[in-house]
């Protein structure tokens, strides 16, 4: 089996996160693997591990992303792919990753491809079906358990809560939910393994792109945390008139009847 | 100069971080209570290879420093002092000393199943009249024929209760200028003789494991003199400068606990007004720790890269178990203070950073015993 893995290097949101100047401010802020994209490492490792091959991890990013793809080959992963685009993309979007990751994985003959569901922090949950349509290759999202026997998948799926269970074949692409695996952590002879495993940077020359072929499809606007969450009311008095102040409140304050 | 952790430390951090905050930090409160063991945590521990860190892949271990080995300290320490000197004792006192002065077939006999986290092991210096004064040393082991005979008591013994075996400091015999030799000697903690009970009611590291043993006619093999007959006193002495590294490490990570609780509290209780860290009263406390906790972690690390270059660090490791102790005790109670009547109750944790704290201003030299140590480096 030759599994690819997509990894996406985020803050980590349980954290402290500031925004100033339409920006999410790095300094501080604590960086993860995305917490999907751990499932996604962890089912590659455990697949590989029951079927044999080789599982690659590759992550579109900065330098810094170095240490997660670090981590992830420290909890067994055999090879990482950083492709390293600080220098060339500016302002990039779902569009410009998944692009950039069907042009190196093209040639590549991923049997399985696993990605994150939704990464923590732009959530757009589009890279992995992106990256799959562009490789012509059929996805399932949202999986909680996979079995292959042979070319046959059995996957069960997450529908908003309930159970879908698909056939399918391999070659594939999924995303991986909440509920797939408990991730490992890194054991320390595997942290030491990782500094010998090979850990490859690439930039957009090496995949023969240009800048203006992964340009963002999309513009961002504004970036904003979420309002403060204020104290919630407790109304008193009757009921027949907690009822009456309810209804006013919704109509007059919170403007939602 | 770089202060910063190498790639490896940094993910040991992180692994060791949220290793605890999960499977340590959980059930912290309730060992302190019943004063219990968490033997899942050890075992859990040992197969992510945190029992084998200062050790050679060949000796089934991780091949790692004793810096990354501070860190670990640091962070189990910080989700449960108990734990932390259980696992500290587990390296340092257990296993070091048969890595350091062993024999190829003691390696793999005691050695390899400890760094693999399948074994504890314990060290047993102290007796009731003899700990930094190790001249006093009662316990005697009498060759005969080809194997020791060992008889004497050894107190406060930290996760024997657990160990395959413990070494044993004991009298063999007088030099010409009269004084006691002292030899090191692996005991298995199930030979015939030894009684190992486990009754004290501590004030603190409650999740520590501590007991009392009784060598009563052990015989062990001759084989199991642990390195040099003559220099079992010099040979615990680099024994426990490497120990007081990791006590130190131990203390930066109760007193990190003891920071983060306070300044989070101080963030949230609101009075006349205002959060109270907006008082200078609070702030000036919670600099003073900060600071405090700054220095001492660069004097843990600096000792354990001494250790690591190869490079004398007694005097450095006698500073940082001093310095660092001091601080997580002064963080700890400073900790009460900022929460105020809070503080007092068990549920939030910092009275129990306090009363694990104490112990590091006694255990392995008391803050007394560190500053002779570091005074006759000075050349008094």
């Amino acid at each position: 089996m030759n599994i690819y893995v997509l990894l996406k290097r985020t803050f980590d949101t349980e954290e402290k996160i500031s925004v100033a100047n339409g920006q999410i401010q790095e300094d501080g802020a604590e960086f993860i693997i995305n917490p999907y994209d751990e499932y996604a490492v962890e089912e590659a490792i455990q697949i590989r591990d029951d079927k044999g091959g080789e599982v690659t991890v590759v992550s579109v990013g900065n330098e810094e992303a170095e240490k997660q793809l670090r981590t992830a080959l420290a909890m067994g992963a055999d090879k990482a792919v950083l492709i390293n685009t600080e220098d060339d993309v500016e302002n990039g979007d779902q569009y410009t990753t998944a692009k950039i990751l069907a042009e190196f994985l093209k040639d590549k003959e991923a049997d399985l491809i696993i990605a994150g569901n939704v990464a923590i922090d732009g959530g757009s949950g589009q890279v992995g079906p992106r990256v799959a349509d562009l490789l012509g290759m059929p996805y399932v999202t949202t999986i909680t358990e996979i079995k292959i026997e042979g070319e046959s998948v059995h996957i069960v799926r997450d529908v908003e809560g309930d159970s879908e269970k698909i056939e399918t074949k391999l070659p594939l692409l999924v995303t991986a939910q909440q509920g797939l695996n408990d991730p490992r952590y890194p054991s320390l002879p595997g942290i030491m393994k990782a500094k010998k495993k090979p850990l490859d940077e690439l930039e957009l020359d090496d995949l023969d792109l240009d800048e203006d072929e992964v340009e963002a499809k999309t513009e961002t606007i504004a970036v904003f945390l979420p309002p403060k969450k204020e104290a919630g009311r407790i109304l008193e008095g009757e009921l027949s008139d907690q009822v009456q102040e309810l209804v006013n409140l919704l109509h007059s304050e919170a403007k939602v009847i | 100069m770089n202060f910063e952790l190498t790639k490896e430390q940094q993910m040991l951090k992180d692994m060791v971080r949220s290793f605890a905050e999960k499977e340590i930090k959980p059930y912290a409160q309730e060992l302190d209570k019943t004063s219990g063991f968490n033997e899942q945590a050890f075992k859990k521990m040992g197969e992510l290879g945190l029992l084998g860190i200062p050790f050679p892949e060949e000796y089934g271990g991780s091949g790692g420093d004793t810096v990354s080995y501070a860190i670990a300290v640091e962070e189990i320490g910080k989700a449960c002092g108990g734990t932390g000197l259980s696992y500290a004792a587990a390296i340092s006192l257990g296993a070091s000393p048969i890595f350091y002065f062993g024999t190829e077939e003691q390696k793999q006999e005691w050695l390899v199943p400890m760094a693999k986290g399948e074994t504890l092991g314990s060290f047993g210096l102290t007796e009731p009249n003899a700990g930094s004064d190790a001249g006093g040393t009662r316990t005697k082991a009498v060759l005969d024929g080809d194997e020791y005979v060992i008889n004497g008591e050894k107190c406060w013994i930290t996760n024997a209760g657990f160990a395959r075996q413990i070494i044993v400091t004991a009298v063999t015999g007088k030099k010409d200028n009269g004084r006691s030799i002292i030899s090191a000697i692996i005991v298995p903690a199930d030979a015939p003789g030894v009684t190992i009970s486990c009754n004290y009611d501590k004030m603190g590291v409650r999740a520590s494991n501590t007991c009392e043993i009784v060598l009563e006619n052990v015989r062990v093999p001759k084989e199991n003199l642990l390195g040099d007959s003559q220099k079992g006193f010099s040979q615990f002495l680099y024994t426990l400068d490497g120990g007081r590294i990791s006590i130190a490490a131990l203390a930066v990570g109760i007193a990190q606990a003891a920071l983060e609780k306070a300044l989070q509290y101080a963030k949230e209780r609101v009075q006349f007004g205002q959060s109270i860290s907006k008082f200078q009263a609070i702030q000036f406390k919670l600099a003073d720790m900060a600071t405090e906790v700054e220095l001492a972690r660069n004097l843990v690390h600096k000792s354990a890269w001494l250790k690591d270059q190869g490079k004398p660090f007694g005097k450095e490791a006698a500073m940082a178990k001093l310095f660092a102790s001091e601080t997580s005790f002064r963080a700890s109670n400073q900790a009460i203070q900022i929460h105020g009547g809070y503080g007092y109750m068990k549920e939030y944790d910092v009275e129990r950073f306090l009363r694990d704290a104490k112990l590091l201003e006694i255990g392995e030299g008391t803050s007394e015993i560190q500053r002779l140590v570091i005074a006759r480096h000075l050349g008094c």
